[in-house]
């Protein structure tokens, strides 16, 4: 079973990175960019078919290493 | 078996005489495997085709050199059983592409290249050339570059201590990254190349093979047809981190003596590495491609010969070693196989899946492959007009020259490198040289880099020398003896005759300081067929010194340091204003002769203002070079915050004097009473000097008329760069 | 006083803290790999600074899930001494033994200088040989020492007395100027600035001296 976590900055914690992607693409013309905030994407092969338990597991890799829940929050994606 | 077409010939960036040449030392028609194998080791990077025959003509030699051109890198004798190994390198191109990965694995190959051979590194430099300011890539080249050998360096805990930067508009298409790196290590255990006896296994170490750095036009090949474009990347990515873990290993595989060669897998990696080793070993290697560790799947024996994957060595070991080597690496995580042996054949035989895919004699890829003697076509050195408006303001112009790209503070630039690990650092970015102390001793390695473009494109043969002239100078001025150079040659076409002609003036000019000052070259690397547009770029030869302080306490800063000191400078000033930063920036006008370099009063002079450092009479001293005299003396007025009052009775024509750019010059700071034995003790040696002023105040006053606060100079001159680089930006992710 | 200072892959200060610890208190300190599931009889731990695993994923993260890292927490339990520099203080963040995050700098640079920091509190182990409200050059060289945390926590930092060391020109964005923090029991002291940097006038000053002069004396 193949995963996807995403891992962002919570809300209310400032996003230096993405405060000045946005000024960038403002500057390169794109006026209708509002707030942006970035983080990153991890793509994990588990070997594991019930969706349940990988679930499960997931979360706790993110609790554990794969997020920073004092800055970060996660989203877990299960493909197939 | 793929057959060899005319197209593929050219693709390999092979000409006819050269395949008729393949064909005649195979006496067959190769497999596409010795195609790329042959294509490689006699590319103009490996093999130094154009360049071969003027090289032999550099000095290379000295009682202190205990290894000249030709390994990994160079190695010096700096006493008390202590060596000093470095290098410099070009990552041009890669950089001009992807400027993070490119500067960044540029830093890593130059580390790799130092470590192979024993030496802990200890210091990095870096020459940067870019296009003009205004050229719309030159913020990000800029950035990316800056960021990438920060993000590099300071992962791997090696201190980055200096460089140079220049923009100018012949490098818009085609910016300049070189890469200098120095270690430390024991004399007596200095590890090389040479896979000397048959039957010793072969080692891969490092990180795995994948599909990096195979360039697109030699895949052009029908058996790639159907790859996809994410199978060929052409950006190598550097894994610092792994490097890191790399160096560590090899350093502890190091103290044991299970090593008998070393060789870093650079350019051309697997298939570089593997013939090196073997013709200066005068054996043959047998490698079995099956055995390397692999990061992609169904990769072709062309793919992992030609691979240019990072943080990768190869070693030969003494036979029964192995399991204590992979222990090493093990612990290290990184990986290790035995994926071949040596053999007395003197051939490089590959078998990839029970196939010999390869087979070839080692002396066809080295002493055979060819040499040329391109023709060259010499011109006048730039002769010309240095007239200028005599009415303009001395100090404004001073202002505006602090303020120039090229003359600008570099503080944005060092402070994103880590110039303090190691604990080392004695003299930081912002001086003449960095001083590096040799860990646990009181002395110290001096270390500069240089070479003043300008010059070089109105007189390659000066500009080569001045280079020289210039490191002598750096190294001098903080109180160290110069002990030897490091090329980095970075030139135009060499087909084309004037450029031709750029490299081998410039080879000689550089040969003929580096005899006269003897401060012999002991390793390099040339960068040709740098282009904007079909133009050249500038002749950039870049020098890498190292010199050494046997006391570190006795070292001179640039900065002025006590009120009431006398300014004196050595060496005469004509007043030469050819090629100046002052026309340049003042008038617009890159007009005139480069300025001549007399090594004999270089020597001179260097040699006087060293034994005042050396005696501890002098601790205030610059160079002076780009800008002239008071851009040297307004440097050494921000760098302390104390002002100057400096003039000269008389003077006819106050520009020429304040900003010409003669050579063999330094500015020296001291109290009264030195300074009259120092002015007494220059006279008695013919050296030419004079009292300029003394120190004092917070202003730079001219003339006992005009004057400047050294704040506003040092908010000019701090300025530039931030006010460049805080345009729009996307940040490097890394 | 007996130290150990944690090796992790490319946490490259290692040499730098050992050296230091050396010249300081005349004592080699042990030198602990990262898979040691134990920790010899020491006084003093520190957690150096660097690059430990490149950096990746975030800075800090994967050292604090190390092996040795159990046997830290056991030391700082137990009110042994944790000193972490740079890298040390974002994995003693990221295994919780500090509170908080460091957080990409401000200027989104690796930024390497000396900054001025004041000293904030003197009532502890690590810096009672300064005197409060001392203003020290030592320098800072990362490119994520943004300290972040919400109100409340910082609010109790302040008010427990437990902000060490506060930046007089923040380099990085720093939440108050924070440059170095206690944790609760005030035995386990996190900083982005390097002490071991400033420890011998050739290289660059002696304002870190203090700080080893303060742990010697606390602990002997």
């Amino acid at each position: 079973m193949k995963a996807r976590v995403f891992v962002t900055l919570k809300n209310g914690v400032l996003d230096p990175q993405g405060k000045a992607i946005g000024h960038a693409l403002n500057g390169l013309g794109f006026g209708s960019v509002g707030e942006v905030r970035q983080g990153k994407v991890i793509d994990l092969e588990l070997n594991e078919t019930d969706a349940g338990k990988a679930k499960a597991e997931l979360k706790a890799m993110c609790d554990k290493l794969l997020a920073n829940t004092v800055i970060e929050k996660y989203e877990i994606e299960l493909k197939g | 078996m793929t057959a060899i077409t005319p197209e593929m010939v050219k693709d390999h960036g092979l000409s006819e005489s050269e395949y008729q040449k393949i064909l005649d030392l195979m006496g067959r028609t190769p497999t596409l495997v010795e195609l790329g194998v042959f294509s490689v080791m006699w590319s103009e990077h490996c093999s130094y085709k154009s360049t071969r025959a003027h090289l032999k003509k550099l000095p290379t030699k000295a009682p202190w050199v205990l290894q000249g051109p030709g390994e990994n890198a160079g190695v010096i004798d700096i006493g008390d059983g202590d060596a000093a190994i470095f290098k410099m390198e070009s990552h041009n191109h890669p950089s001009f592409i992807e400027p993070y990965q490119g500067a960044a694995t540029g830093v890593g190959g130059i580390m790799r290249d130092v470590f192979t051979m024993g030496a802990r590194p200890i210091a990095m430099m870096n020459a940067l050339r870019f296009g003009e300011p205004s050229h719309p890539k030159t913020r990000h080249l800029v950035s990316g570059v800056v960021s990438g050998i920060g993000g590099y360096g300071n992962c791997m805990g090696v201190p980055t201590v200096g460089g140079e930067v220049n923009f100018h508009k012949s490098y818009n298409g085609n910016i300049l990254v070189n890469a200098m790196c120095v270690g430390l290590a024991k004399a007596d255990n200095i590890f090389y190349s040479a896979a000397k006896g048959a039957g010793n296994p072969v080692v891969y170490i490092g990180s795995k093979t994948g599909r990096d750095g195979i360039h697109g036009a030699t895949m052009a090949s029908a058996e790639f047809d159907d790859a996809s474009e994410e199978k060929r990347p052409t950006v190598q990515v550097g894994d610092p981190f792994t490097e890191k873990l790399l160096l560590e290993a090899c350093l502890e595989l190091m103290a044991t003596d299970a090593i008998i060669a070393i060789q870093d897998m650079g350019a051309a990696g697997l298939t570089s590495s593997s013939a090196e080793m073997g013709d200066k070993g005068g054996s043959g290697i047998e490698l079995d491609l099956d055995k390397v560790p692999q990061r992609e799947a169904n990769m072709t024996a062309y793919e992992m010969m030609l691979s240019e994957s990072q943080e990768r060595m190869l070693a030969v070991l003494k036979p029964g070693r192995e399991a204590e080597a992979e222990a090493i690496f093990k612990k290290w995580e990184l990986d290790f196989a035995v994926i071949g042996v040596t053999t007395d054949t003197r051939r490089l035989v590959v078998k990839h899946k029970a196939e010999v895919v390869a087979d070839m004699p080692i002396t066809a890829l080295s002493d055979e492959a060819p040499v040329y003697e391109r023709p060259y076509q010499p011109r006048e050195p730039k002769g010309g007009d240095v007239s200028f408006d005599k009415s303009k303001s001395v100090l404004a112009s001073l202002k505006a020259i602090l303020a120039a790209p090229d003359m600008a503070s570099r503080r944005w630039i060092w402070e994103q490198y880590d110039n303090s690990v190691m604990n080392d650092t004695v003299q930081h970015p912002g001086g003449d040289a960095a001083v590096v102390r040799v860990h646990g001793s009181s002395k110290a390695l001096a270390i500069t880099t240089d070479v003043t473009p300008r010059y070089a494109k109105a007189d390659p043969y000066q500009g080569g020398a001045q280079a020289v002239a210039e490191s002598y100078r750096n190294i001098t001025a903080v109180g160290g003896t110069p002990l030897a150079v490091t090329d980095n040659l970075n030139y135009g076409n060499p087909q084309k005759p004037e450029i031709m002609w750029e490299i081998v003036a410039g080879i000689d000019g550089i040969g003929a300081a580096c005899r006269a000052l003897d401060y012999p070259v002991i390793g390099g690397n040339c960068s040709l067929y740098n282009e904007t547009n079909g133009e050249g770029i500038l002749p950039t030869p870049a020098i890498g010194g190292v010199g050494l302080l046997k006391d570190v306490t006795k070292m001179a800063t640039v900065a002025f340091k006590r009120q009431g000191d006398v300014v004196i400078v050595i060496g005469e000033t004509k007043g030469h204003l050819g090629q100046s930063i002052y026309l340049r920036e003042i008038e617009g006008r890159e007009d005139g002769p480069a300025p001549r370099v007399d090594p004999a009063l270089e020597k001179k002079h260097g040699d006087f203002v060293r034994g005042l450092i050396e005696q501890s009479r002098v601790d205030t001293c610059h160079d002076v070079s780009d800008g002239g005299l008071l851009v040297a003396v307004a440097e050494m007025a921000i760098g302390g915050g104390i002002g100057a009052s400096i003039g000269v009775a008389g003077l006819p024509e106050p520009i020429p004097f304040w900003f010409g750019e003669d050579q063999a010059r330094y500015v020296i700071a001291a109290p009264f009473e030195e300074a009259d034995r120092i002015i007494e003790e220059a006279r008695a040696a013919y050296i030419s000097v004079a009292a300029l002023g003394k120190t004092g105040g917070d202003r730079l006053v001219l003339e006992d008329s005009n004057s400047v606060s050294i704040a506003a100079l040092k908010a000019a001159h701090e300025g530039w760069f931030p006010n460049f680089m805080s345009g729009e930006e996307i940040p490097m992710t890394n | 006083m007996k130290s150990a200072v944690i090796v992790f892959p490319a946490a490259n200060c290692d040499r730098d803290a050992k050296v230091a610890l050396e010249q300081m208190t005349g004592q080699a300190p042990a030198m602990v790999w990262h898979q040691d599931s134990e920790l010899p009889d020491v006084d003093l731990v520190v957690l150096p600074g660097g690059f430990s695993y490149g950096d990746y994923l975030r800075c800090g993260a994967m050292a604090s899930q190390s092996r040795v890292m159990q046997a830290v927490k056991a030391h700082a339990d137990k009110g042994g001494m944790v000193l972490g520099i740079c890298n040390g203080f974002q994995v003693l963040t990221e295994s919780g033994l500090l509170p908080g995050a460091l957080m990409r700098n401000a200027g989104l640079k690796f930024v390497c200088k000396p900054v001025t920091l004041s000293v904030e509190e003197t009532q502890n182990a690590f810096a009672r040989h300064y005197e409060k409200g001392q203003e020290i050059t030592v320098p800072v060289a990362h490119g994520e020492g943004n300290y972040y945390a919400d109100e409340e926590t910082l609010n109790r930092l302040e008010g427990e007395g437990r902000v060490v060391f506060r930046y007089k020109g923040n380099p990085n964005g720093s939440a108050r100027d924070i440059a170095g923090i206690l944790n609760d029991k005030r035995n386990v002291l996190g900083m982005m600035p390097h002490p071991e940097r400033v420890v011998d006038p050739v290289t660059g000053g002696t304002d870190g001296r203090a700080l080893f002069h303060s742990l010697i004396e606390t602990l002997s």
